[in-house]
């Protein structure tokens, strides 16, 4: 089975350096698209290929990156940016790409950039991501001094800077806009669209934000090609492989690159060794905190973006939570809302002031001081912080899991009340 | 015009607006928070959802903010849908969770947009049942209370003051539901606009600290459309009083003038017209004692009567700060050959000066509205935010033109805000400043110079230079003064309405000839050119049609020929001449008759003292620096002897018998008398709606419906029920009762409307959103351009400032707050007064050996004064700042020669 995403990866999880990178074919997709790719060739290229963006939107990358206006006419500088700021409750599927193949990573970007034009780029990364920035220093380093950055690229004409950014550490920043504004210095809002990043982006400037995931997708569809890229996934729609992990009470937590459209059932009970022993699956989150869970039922779903969606949850980030018989859903979903009510940036009404209503309700049920009221405030607020109604998706992202375990898991919220306590504790 | 259609009902609605401005503009209600007419749309606060629809056939729709929605052909939206309204009423319910329940106790009460809002979305039952999070408030300095709980988060407050206003020092802290608006720390508001917050804030987070000291519920005040007398810009204002006490200033919408918004020297300026000093009865000087007693008012106007019947042995000194009918009336009093404005002989030149250019030049005389417009803009010699305030608001609107522009062609609305700053960031259109020392537009501009104010006149002939060869050159010009002349000029052709304003504050009659100049080549180019001239009070401009003589020359004349009396109009001359001329003047002449409405230096020599009105208790006329004529209507009249000053002229002069003033009762009648007889003003003109005016035969109420206790509010003092006072000058009533619709544009004395208490009422008064108030702008331009006319240039160019050895030029430096007379006497101005100074720059200093700390002797025309220093980096070198006209540091004559004697510790 082709790895692309982590072929290059060694057990000790110790970056390769440069030149090693380049001896197992590293580079050589920038290589050949400098040599053989016109940038608007090259998006077309991702575009057919399907790749969609793996930050959790599933939006198609090479589709996003034709409304980048190019030409002589267009605006200067233009800017990629990496979204590495991976806060996604669960998720640590970029943070593997950086700490353990940077040079891949890295190379994702010099060719987006090359495809959209841009002459500068960001790695806008989380804080407390250490390891990644010190591996990707040096690789930046490394392909600085090779080429692969700077002026005239391998002779190609094209330049590129790349600047790493470490992020104040809030959760809206995984939002593009917030990010770009963070990125300007300015409070970490998300800003209204249109217009689009790809007009009127960083300094107004067009600019392709995308998340590291779906930049290291783009070396491999460049040296295999668009067929390659389908045949590796499951997926009818969707190409390539996936970073599907597994957090929870599993035997095996871990990450691992599948094909596209693997099932859930596939990743939690052979690749992460299924529950612990004398606990049940009782649900699980399938792309971090802001997805609807998924239940028993669903565990034959092909986990890809349009098939996740068909059942009322979203791929996400393709991280799982799993949560076992054992632990109290309320307790769970409570948690949840406390970090998005906190993560708020604080702009719009509904979000600022809404979330935080519905983690007291929680916190009262899971406390025994719940009442049967409380369940239509709930319900109200699952619908109206919904898409659509907010200015970014953080809240509508927030209740999901909030309207999807009341659906499931009403019987447990109505225990608590008429209980007037936790069963679980 | 596009048709969209709400509800399935069509309109017309006009090009490039979003839904929510389009359906304001119509006269509908639809609820809303972030949205400001002034400030754009950002989606932030989601208070007016409705429900688009793609087309007929879409039966389900989507939920879309209005504010960020464009008004295009076929828009189909419902405001009614029940999950547009259901949304609304959440959006309610969520700002309403922390919002604490103080409405009886919040002074933004009974005027508060949210308290409106709520009520128009139908939240009503509260189910939040946990606490409320609270927030610790910050003294913000005399002017503005900050009551945080209150605060909705609908940033409004930081994007007017940050986006809108240029302030630095109003933020947006912390996160989530814990969103802070304030100063980092503690302080007072460091912007000159921060008075704004009051009614940009929907609710009571920002609300008017003097209002506090003497607080009245909106609905309980009488109040009158008024003119602010602090400035020459003649920003609209309206006059709150109860109990016979002015309690505040609000904004009154003008499209053309002020907009939405005041200074702070403007809204806070008021207190004075309450304060203890006020005259108000007429009083006579004891021969023997020296002091002075209460006579009678006939008594009073018998005796100038008497001293006025030889009209050769009396002069007039009017006032720049009086109205047209009170300055008339003194000048029908004494003659218009012994008729004085009141101003200086310098400004009286340069203000005469200004009328001319304006009136017979080709350039527009332009107002405020025209000056936010422009979009290149050359300033010569004025300080705007501190000689006329509101003009350095509308020139920083102004530099965003040519970006905005950009933004629009790059298919962004103007309205949608955040996304035009986003693409725009920190790019300006063309500013010049071209000023002493440095001031607070420098940060919006393109380039700056700073130089002796002769200097000044130079670069700005040369901008006149590159633009018309046949203008003067200007000789012996540094070369990086020539090229940013250069760039200057060429941006002012290039720009589509090309601003240039000097004004009077330096006293310079060379930098308003050059602007002239300017003004003047660019017509030549083929430019519809806009000229604004700053003038220094609230009617030297109409002064200037009065065309009396300087102070300096009816001095002299006091001194020359056999004049005995001299009348002196609503003026403190102490502060306009130095204390030698006022001693000799007052040697010159046996009589000063005196009427003013506060205690001054004038008023105490005065022999006979009369009371005259405020602009809060009297009516009366003022011409700004546009040349526009607008009213100011009496807010209360109380039981005193304060009357305008020219009812009191108008007794002596029917005693007097010299003039038939029997039809002189109304002001309508003064004013008239005024057009027909000076020839300045032309014709019928009419400034605002006359007396006899009403609507379906009723009076304009000066107070709204509720107002309370009109039969009851002195039971103490006397049961009986007082008719209202008769108001024989204004169509408006001094009561709540009178025609309760809208009232017309000029006669505004409160904005509502059914289900809008706060300001925001005002939409429902304008055609649309952002445009003239129904009915037209209030006020009348008496001065238009000569479009064809094309004047000769002015040819005498200044030479080069040269420095003296042993002698500094001291030139005026303004201040907001402090240089006006009547403004600094307020209690929350004269706490932002600075104390009197002498500003060098820092190599002066060092060349003096002065230290940061050092005191210094002044010595000009044979005073002397002892200051502190202030270093002011790019003050030229032989030149030296003083301020102007503070409270107990004026009558200095500036620009004047002085020396520097050491630190004297």
């Amino acid at each position: 089975m082709d790895r692309p995403l982590t072929h290059h990866i060694q057990p000790d999880k110790q970056p390769l350096s440069l030149k090693k990178y380049e001896k197992q074919g590293g580079y050589q997709a920038v290589q050949k698209a400098l040599r053989d790719f016109d940038p608007v060739d090259l998006q077309n290229h991702v575009k057919e290929a399907g790749l969609k963006g793996r930050g959790g939107a599933g939006f198609n990358t090479g589709l996003k990156w034709s409304f980048v206006p190019m030409g002589d006419d267009a605006p200067r500088p233009k800017y990629l940016v990496a979204n590495a700021d991976e806060m996604e409750p669960g998720t640590f599927k970029d943070r593997l790409l950086m700490e353990s193949n940077p040079h891949l990573f890295l190379e994702g970007i010099i060719l987006s950039a090359y495809a959209i034009g841009a002459e500068k780029s960001y790695i806008f990364l989380r804080w407390a991501y250490h390891l990644s920035k010190k591996n990707l220093e040096k690789a930046i380093a490394g392909a600085y001094e090779n080429n692969y950055l700077g002026e005239n690229i391998q002779g190609s004409g094209f330049n590129l800077d790349l600047h790493i950014h470490i992020s104040a550490g809030r959760y809206i920043c995984g939002e593009e806009t917030a990010l770009l504004n963070a990125l300007e210095g300015k409070r970490a809002n998300p800003r209204a669209k249109p217009p689009f990043p790809q007009t009127s982006g960083l300094w107004g400037k067009p600019t392709i934000v995308q998340n590291v995931e779906t930049l290291a997708n783009v070396p491999g569809i460049v040296n295999n090609g668009i067929n390659w890229y389908k045949d590796i996934s499951n997926s009818e729609e969707d190409g390539g492989t996936k970073l599907y992990g597994v957090s929870g009470k599993v035997k095996n937590p871990g990450l691992w690159e599948l094909p596209m459209g693997t099932t859930s059932r596939e990743i939690i009970e052979e690749h992460a060794g299924g529950m612990q022993d004398g606990l049940k699956l009782n649900g699980w989150l399938p792309g971090g905190a802001s997805t609807d869970f998924m239940v028993e039922e669903h565990l034959d779903v092909p986990m890809d973006y349009g098939s996740v969606m068909e059942i009322g949850s979203r791929l996400g980030t393709g991280t799982m939570i799993v949560l076992d018989d054992q632990t109290c859903p309320v307790g769970m979903i409570e948690n949840l809302e406390h970090f998005f009510a906190q993560e708020s940036c604080g702009w719009c009404t509904p979000c600022r002031d809404g979330l935080p209503w519905t983690e007291k309700i929680l916190h009262a049920i899971e406390h025994g001081e719940g009442k049967m009221e409380d369940l239509d405030q709930l319900a109200r607020h699952s619908k109206w912080l919904g898409p659509g109604k907010t200015y970014c998706a953080l809240a509508p992202g927030a209740v999901e899991p909030l309207q999807s375990g009341l659906k499931y898991f009403r019987e447990d919220f109505e225990r608590h009340i008429n209980e007037q306590r936790c069963p679980w504790s | 015009m596009p048709t969209i259609y709400i509800d399935d009902n069509p309109y017309e609605v006009k090009e490039g607006k979003n839904l929510l401005d389009a359906v304001l503009s119509l006269g509908e209600d639809l609820p809303y928070f972030c949205w400001h007419p002034d400030l754009g749309s950002v989606g932030a606060c989601r208070q007016c959802a409705v429900i688009q629809f793609q087309d007929e056939e879409d039966e389900q729709g989507r939920l879309v903010m209005a504010c960020m929605t464009p008004a295009s052909e076929g828009t189909r939206i419902s405001i009614q849908h029940p999950d547009a309204s259901q949304f609304r009423e959440n959006v309610i319910e969520w700002l309403m969770v922390n919002h604490p329940h103080d409405c009886p106790v919040c002074d933004e009460g009974g005027e508060c947009h949210l308290q409106d809002m709520t009520v128009m979305s139908g939240h009503n039952y509260r189910d939040f049942r946990f606490k409320k999070r609270t927030h610790r408030n910050q003294d913000l300095g005399p002017f503005i209370n900050h009551e945080m709980n209150r605060c909705i988060a609908c940033y409004r407050c930081v994007r007017y003051y940050r986006d809108y206003a240029g302030g630095g020092d109003l933020q947006a802290f912390a996160a989530h539901d814990h969103v802070y608006f304030g100063r980092h720390e503690d302080g007072v508001l460091e912007s000159e606009f921060s008075g704004n917050l009051v009614e940009v804030c929907p609710t009571g987070v920002f609300t008017d600290k003097t209002l506090k000291r003497h607080y009245t519920r909106k609905w309980d005040l009488q109040s009158a459309p008024s003119i602010c007398n602090h400035c020459g810009l003649g920003c609209n204002t309206i006059a709150g009083e109860r109990y016979g006490t002015l309690r505040r200033i609000l904004n009154r919408y003008n499209s053309s003038v002020n907009g939405s918004f005041l200074c702070d020297r403007g809204r806070f300026g008021y207190e004075f017209v309450n304060d203890d000093a006020r005259i108000l009865t007429p009083v006579m000087k004891n021969v023997e004692t020296r002091q002075f007693e209460e006579v009678s008012e006939d008594d009073a106007v018998a005796k100038i009567a008497e001293l006025t019947r030889d009209k050769n042995s009396v002069i007039g000194i009017g006032s720049p700060r009086a109205s047209l009918e009170s300055n008339f009336a003194l000048r029908t009093l004494v003659g218009s050959n012994r008729y004085s404005s009141g101003m200086s002989n310098a400004e009286t030149e340069l203000v005469n000066l200004s009328r001319q250019i304006l009136n017979d030049g080709p350039a527009h005389s332009a107002s405020l509205k025209d000056v936010e417009k422009s979009d290149a803009v050359l300033v010569l010699g004025e300080d705007l935010t501190n000689t006329a305030p509101m003009m350095a608001l509308a020139v920083r609107q102004a530099v965003r033109n040519q970006p905005v522009e950009k933004a629009k062609q790059a298919g962004i609305p103007e309205w949608n805000d955040n996304a035009v700053r986003e693409l725009i960031q920190d790019e300006k259109g063309p500013l010049y400043l071209a000023t002493p020392t440095n001031t607070k537009l420098d940060d919006v501009a393109t380039k700056t110079y700073n130089a002796a104010p002769q200097d000044l006149a130079r670069f700005g002939f040369a901008v006149a230079q590159f633009l018309a060869e046949e203008s003067p050159k200007v000789i012996g010009l540094d070369e990086d003064v020539k090229s940013m002349a250069k760039s200057a000029a060429d941006a002012l052709k290039n720009a589509k309405r090309p601003l240039v304003i000097s004004g009077t504050s330096l006293l310079n009659k060379s930098l308003i000839q050059s602007a002239a100049n300017v003004a003047w080549s660019l017509c030549a180019n083929g430019k519809k050119a806009e000229i604004a001239l700053t003038v220094p009070e609230a009617n030297s401009m109409g002064m200037s049609f009065l065309e009396g003589q300087g102070i300096e020359s009816a001095f002299e004349r006091a001194a020359s020929d056999d004049i005995k009396t001299a009348i002196i109009l609503e003026n403190d001359l102490t502060r306009r001449v130095d204390s030698k001329a006022w001693n000799q003047f007052l040697k010159n002449v046996e009589n000063i008759v005196v009427i003013d409405h506060l205690e001054n230096e004038t008023t105490a020599a005065a022999d006979i003292l009369l009371p005259a009105g405020t602009f809060a208790d009297s009516d009366g006329t003022l011409i700004n620096n546009e040349g526009r004529a607008q009213r100011f209507f009496q807010a209360f009249e109380d039981d005193s002897a304060v009357q305008e000053s020219w009812r009191w002229l108008q007794g002596v002069l029917d005693l007097g018998k010299d003039t038939d003033v029997s039809d002189w009762y109304s002001l309508d009648n003064v004013f008239s008398a005024m057009t027909k007889s000076v020839d300045t003003f032309k014709g019928d003109i009419v400034v605002a709606p006359d007396a006899k005016f009403r609507i379906n035969d009723q009076k304009i109420p000066r107070s709204p419906y509720r107002y309370s206790g009109r039969t009851a509010m002195k039971a103490n003092v006397d049961i009986h029920v007082h008719k209202p006072p008769q108001d024989p000058d204004s169509p408006l009533s001094f009561s709540m009762e009178g025609y309760s619709g809208k009232q017309p544009s000029g006669l505004t004395s409160f904005f509502w409307s059914p289900g809008w208490n706060s300001v925001q009422s005002t939409n429902k008064y304008k055609n649309e959103v952002g445009g003239e108030l129904r009915g037209g702008d209030p006020g009348i331009r008496l001065i238009e351009p000569k479009r064809n006319a094309s004047p000769k240039y002015f040819t005498e160019v200044p030479e080069p400032f040269s420095p003296r050895e042993g002698e500094w030029l001291s030139i005026p430096l303004h201040h907001i707050f402090g240089s006006e007379e009547l403004s600094a006497k307020s209690f929350g101005l004269s706490k932002r007064a600075p104390e009197p100074y002498v500003a060098l720059n820092p190599s002066s200093a060092e060349k003096l050996g002065l230290q940061m700390e050092s005191r210094v002797s002044v010595k000009l025309d044979g005073t002397e004064h002892t200051l502190p220093i202030t270093l002011h980096e790019n003050l030229p070198d032989g030149v030296i700042g003083l301020p102007v006209g503070l409270p107990d540091f004026n009558g200095i004559p500036l620009p004047n020669w002085s020396k520097i004697s050491g630190a004297t510790e």
